[in-house]
């Protein structure tokens, strides 16, 4: 008896608000609402949802949104820790529920309003430091920005990847974004220039090496395979999830192990292609999560793409860019240029580019890897149609 | 906080010895009893062989800068004040995967925005100095 959840579950309903900065509702509306478009997405009704599955950093809780989109009896809810590596885990959660029976309609969602300053979470001054940020708040090294460009440093003199490189990554999801209507940078165009004149923010990462501050939701509804078949939308199967913490690891400031630019990415791609029918060389279209564009050379090398230390030139000739790029990513704009919503939003667009929806569709990707944060304990799908 | 920056809770059962020991000048480093493996940042258990007994041993103070960044706005109004200023890592002499964060500074008691960024190399060796804020003492770098 094959154990694994291969292929067992399906993405049938995703739901978003728009995407902005501002936004009057509140965190827990702006869930209900993308919960809500999510289940009539699939065409299902509130009560047929049993399961729930939360980002553990989500300020709306399980009972609210239980109680206010009128859900049904919850037979099975959980939360995944660490911020941006969250998303796939959710979704991987909520698979492994409905496949093991402890609920037949789960919802995985993110709901967040970042470009409220009191959101930033390094914002913090009122009480000393315990734990791990006391060997590097002190010193002024406050925010995620300065925590992965210390990474960046390090891997750019052990490896000879620039700032060129990183542009890349940046003009390639602006691209794509600039497709997406709704995407925030939509009508906002970008070029290399742009990209080397922008002020610093901790060099040697730029502004435009960071993601966007974002209030928004998105959801997902996952059901069984065999029930998928019966509703509205084409399934797009879960076909492969992992999540990993790495031996030694410590949260974003990962200087203190043996080697810190083998990021969580390693551990969590073993898992992930061991369960899968697909290897990176079969999979033509990525999510890769982006809140510092250095992550998805990193990313690329963890996942397989191409051998250590190659990622920041696998991003050269438009390898990101779609339609003719090696592996076009983020194909709605990514966290950098559509919206940082902690990462769901990529899981969003492995979906719509599993259904054909994409507005950067790539023609003919049978499976679509996404990922969550590189740099923190982390997770990752692979969606096949 | 009256100086605005943000600070290690010194009191803390499993790092208080590592704080006392900057306040004595002293830069230590966890060591198992057991099976002698260093640890940092401290731990009770040691995760080489499980042990709870260590011993806090005395380092050279000396390393190499292992890697660095350039801080710019926006950031907490007393850091804000410094910017653009150095954060850097660095590789211990004992052992180059013992690494500690700080700043590279240009003189003992100097501010963390003296050194040009522009000629600070990944690799160069580095010594420790201790500086004071409100009750803690740091540890910061300067060039050997």
């Amino acid at each position: 008896m094959d154990t694994t959840i291969k292929d067992r579950t399906a993405i049938v309903g995703i739901g978003q608000t728009r995407f902005g900065k501002g936004i009057e509702a509140s965190e827990l509306s702006l869930a209900c609402q993308a919960i809500s478009m999510a289940i009539d997405d699939a065409g299902l009704a509130p009560s047929a949802v049993d399961g729930l599955v939360m980002y553990s950093m989500e300020n709306g809780r399980e009972v609210e949104v239980a109680r206010n989109v009128g859900l049904g009896d919850i037979t099975y809810f959980g939360e995944i820790g660490y911020g941006g590596g969250a998303g796939c885990g959710t979704v991987g959660h909520a698979a492994m529920a409905v496949a093991t029976g402890q609920c037949d309609v789960a919802v995985a969602w993110r709901a967040r309003k970042r470009s409220a300053k009191g959101s930033r979470p390094w914002a913090n001054v009122n009480q000393r430091l315990g734990g791990a940020t006391q060997w590097s708040r002190p010193f002024g090294l406050l925010r995620p920005v300065d925590e992965i460009a210390m990474l960046t440093r390090r891997y750019m003199h052990e490896f000879g990847a620039t700032r060129d490189h990183l542009a890349n990554v940046a003009l390639a999801f602006r691209m794509h974004a600039n497709r997406n209507p709704n995407a925030t940078m939509y009508e906002k165009k970008m070029t290399r220039e742009d990209y080397m004149q922008a002020r610093w923010i901790s060099e040697p990462l730029c502004l435009f090496d960071n993601c966007l501050e974002t209030d928004g939701a998105l959801a997902v509804v996952i059901v069984s395979a065999e029930r998928a078949k019966d509703l509205k939308q084409q399934p797009v199967y879960v076909h492969s999830f992992a999540q990993s913490i790495p031996q030694q690891h410590q949260v974003m400031t990962n200087y203190f192990c043996a080697d810190p630019l083998l990021g969580p990415s390693y551990a969590c791609a073993r898992l992930l292609w061991r369960r899968s029918d697909f290897q990176p060389k079969d999979v033509r279209v990525a999510q890769l999560y982006d809140a510092f564009s250095p992550l998805i050379p990193l990313s690329l090398e963890g996942y397989g793409f191409c051998e250590r230390g190659a990622g920041a030139a696998f991003t050269n000739d438009g390898a990101l860019e779609w339609p003719n790029g090696r592996l076009p990513t983020n194909t709605a704009g990514g966290g950098m240029s559509e919206a940082y919503v902690h990462g769901f939003n990529l899981v969003l667009e492995g979906v719509r580019q599993m259904r054909g929806t994409s507005t950067s569709q790539v023609e003919g990707a049978e499976s679509c890897l996404v990922t969550s944060g590189e740099g923190v304990p982390t997770s990752a799908l692979l969606l096949r149609r | 906080m009256a100086s605005g920056f943000l600070l290690p809770d010194i009191e803390d059962d499993d790092t208080a010895p590592f704080w006392q020991g900057t306040a004595r000048g002293q830069l230590l480093v966890q060591a198992c009893s057991a099976c002698r493996h260093r640890r940092m940042p401290p731990r009770p258990m040691c995760p080489a062989c499980r042990s709870l007994q260590h011993t806090w041993m005395p380092l050279s103070g000396r390393g190499t800068l292992w890697s660095y960044v350039v801080a710019h706005p926006p950031l907490l109004p007393a850091y804000q004040s410094l910017a653009p200023y150095n954060v850097i890592t660095v590789a211990l002499d004992e052992d180059s995967q013992l690494r500690l964060v700080g700043n590279l500074v240009a003189r003992a008691d100097g501010p963390i925005n003296e050194v040009d960024p522009a000629t600070m190399r990944i690799g160069e060796p580095v010594r420790v100095v201790f500086q004071q804020v409100e009750d803690v003492f740091l540890p910061r770098w300067m060039r050997v």
